[in-house]
């Protein structure tokens, strides 16, 4: 925060001493000098902004916080108790409400569990081996974070659509994979993979290989070293990262919006349910499925800045 | 905390799922039918249970009537489809899921309700909308969904073309006219129940062209101190069809329940249902009750301003159709 005060310091200050070196403007390199000396000035004294403009950049912050963050927030908890805690429940105890809950219990278990496992198996492979095609392979680890939801939806309807390359086969030996839990959870595994290994990979990289070839010259197996050395050294990382895939895989809404078929009662996850039941007027029951997702969200940010903590403590000792 | 409430939550989840039928249907339906099988499936169950004494669960999916379509082609498992138009199952059938004369199987092509297009307005009616030469005065927001997405749509462009077609007797004119109509559409939502979201809750547009059902939902839902039902002097004949999908049942060994499902449509107690929910029903005798529930609006049919389904889609709403040519402009 104070560095970011600085920084704006000195660009302040930089454009308000332009103007007056401004007699040569052909000569840039003065301006670079100016550049280079005014952050020392101004780190120096960090706060000397004024007192009004402090309080204005500070309300401007609480504003937009308030505005895009808290308020929203309440409005989700204040429409979902708006006719009572007894409604507020008993839109929670509907069996589709019930239903839905369950799907995305058991999406999140499934597609948390299976990238757990390639996470955790990827960035081992990228962080302390060496080999070609490497940088292949983190792009494509990167891949669902750029393609966008619907897309990634489509591609699982492109290959096990009827119509699809493998329908026609799925289809003649009664496999349902598409508008079923398989393809809500192949979606949902797609566009979650990133975040176990990509949480995983600076760390493990940081951390280095030594532990792990000290432990090996000491007679170690590969499976000995893995859960001896580098699963201790890495488990806040990796609960970060199976954090942050949790919260995703539960409020997935494009992707699974795409393969699920929206089966009432049946393939309909708690983010699809909150629309539908918007869109039937049902807004207490809608905000009370959004209030349990929010839940989640604050859950979530709770321990995240618990496993944050945990983290830059894990680092210190492996600094040196 | 957590580990005391886990039996519990276990206990709910487990008790949720503990029911199974001796039948289970999955009928995928459109947008603005949500409520109305609710109240269908709940009886015809009990029906069905009482006649054979077995029973039978029905899961419903809904959505725009053309995404429905394709979900379904791409192998979303429904017994029965339930869409917004004919085209919508034709296409199903020109996939081979079901057969081609499938609109001749049942009455009344294998539409036991059907519906029209009407105006719903802000109370009070402040921009004095009475037909659909009000439509396209300047100043008048108009809100309707998108054609190339939602069956609902597509009845609206139809209505509104129709009439003008009828009044002025030419189809340049047609064109003209809906075109203008267009022009004061602000958003194009991708279903009905989208758009009727838009105009009721977000109290965007001054006119909402909606299913008559759907207008008399959201008045239910919302209150008629808020909106206002204004029935043009003529509109469109909406007969939203249902199938069989025989590959499915078969498949399943559900044809039986799923035949017995769609005739019940054709009981009294189904056209009641259907009343009840603000669908025109079929049956004279339940029409005449509920005669007073309507409007009287004089109602042309797709077939004799169009020529069917396949004609007006492929002159319409196909890329490059009118639509295209007039919403760009």
């Amino acid at each position: 925060m104070s560095m970011q005060t600085g920084l704006a310091t000195s660009t302040t200050q930089l454009r308000t001493y332009a103007p007056a070196t401004d007699v040569s403007v052909a000569a840039p390199a003065p301006r670079l000098e100016i550049a280079r000396a005014e952050p020392v000035a101004a780190r120096r004294n960090p706060r000397t902004e004024p007192g009004p403009i402090r309080l204005i950049i500070i309300a401007l912050a609480i504003a937009f916080l308030s505005i895009f963050v808290v308020l929203p927030l309440l409005v989700v908890f204040a429409s979902a108790f708006s006719k009572g805690i007894v409604a507020y429940f008993a839109a929670l105890a509907e069996p589709e409400a019930l239903a839905a809950i369950k799907l995305t219990l058991l999406i999140a278990a499934i597609s948390v569990t299976l990238n757990l496992v390639f996470g955790v198996v990827a960035a081992w492979a990228i962080s302390k081996f060496e080999f070609t095609g490497k940088t292949f392979l983190i792009t494509l680890i990167d891949l669902p974070f750029s393609v966008s939801p619907v897309i990634s939806g489509l591609v699982f309807v492109l290959l096990f659509g009827a119509q699809g390359y493998f329908g026609t086969w799925l289809q003649a030996h009664n496999v349902h994979i598409l508008f079923a839990v398989p393809g809500i959870a192949l979606a949902t595994i797609f566009v979650t993979f990133p975040f176990v290994a990509r949480a995983l990979i600076p760390l493990m990289q940081e951390q280095g290989t030594q532990e792990e070839e000290a432990a090996i010259s000491l007679g170690a197996s590969g499976l000995q070293t893995f859960f001896r050395v580098t699963l201790p050294n890495i488990k806040w990382g990796l609960l970060y990262g199976v954090l942050l895939c949790n919260a995703r895989a539960m409020g997935e809404f494009g992707a699974v919006s795409v393969v699920s078929g929206h089966i009432r009662g049946e393939t309909n996850t708690m983010p699809l349910l909150v629309e539908i039941l918007y869109n039937e007027y049902q807004f207490v029951a809608s905000f009370a499925i959004a209030s349990l997702l929010a839940m989640l969200a604050l859950i979530t940010l709770v321990a995240k800045t618990v496993l944050e903590r945990r983290l830059d403590e894990a680092e210190v000792p492996d600094g040196d | 905390m957590i580990r005391r409430m886990l039996p519990l939550v276990a206990g709910l989840l487990w008790a949720s799922s503990a029911f199974a039928a001796d039948y289970s249907l999955l009928n995928v339906s459109y947008d603005p039918t949500r409520e109305l099988y609710v109240d269908f499936n709940k009886a015809f169950a009990a029906a069905y249970q009482k006649e054979t004494g077995k029973s039978v669960e029905i899961k419903q999916s809904h959505g725009g009537s053309g995404s429905q379509t394709r979900s379904v082609i791409d192998g979303l498992q429904a017994d029965i489809v339930t869409l917004a138009l004919a085209y919508d199952i034709d296409a199903i059938a020109g996939k081979g899921l079901l057969a081609a004369d499938w609109q001749k199987r049942l009455p009344l092509n294998a539409s036991p309700y059907t519906s029209t297009i009407v105006f719903l307005v802000r109370k009070g009616n402040p921009k004095g909308i009475k037909d659909w030469d009000d439509l396209i005065k300047p100043g008048v927001a108009v809100i309707t969904p998108n054609p190339k997405t939602s069956g609902g749509a597509r009845w609206n462009y139809l209505a509104a073309w129709g009439y003008a077609q009828k009044k002025f007797g030419s189809v340049d004119k047609a064109k003209k006219f809906v075109a203008d109509l267009y022009q004061n559409v602000p958003v194009l939502d991708t279903g009905a129940r989208g758009s009727t979201v838009t105009f009721v809750e977000r109290g965007v547009g001054d006119v909402l062209l909606a299913w008559e059902n759907e207008a008399f939902l959201a008045l239910r839902e919302f209150g008629p101190d808020k909106f206002e039902i204004v029935a043009p002097a003529q509109s469109i004949l909406a007969e939203p069809p249902v199938a069989v999908v025989d590959t499915v049942a078969d498949k399943k060994g559900t044809r039986a329940v799923a035949e017995a499902y769609l005739k019940y449509w054709y009981t009294k107690e189904g056209q009641e249902i259907a009343a009840r929910n603000s669908y025109r029903p079929r049956d004279p005798e339940i029409a005449k009750e509920y005669e007073k529930s309507f409007a009287k609006v004089e109602l042309f049919t797709i077939d004799d301003v169009f020529g069917g389904w396949t004609k007006a889609q492929k002159e319409h709403f196909a890329e490059g159709g009118i639509f295209d040519q007039i919403y760009k402009n």
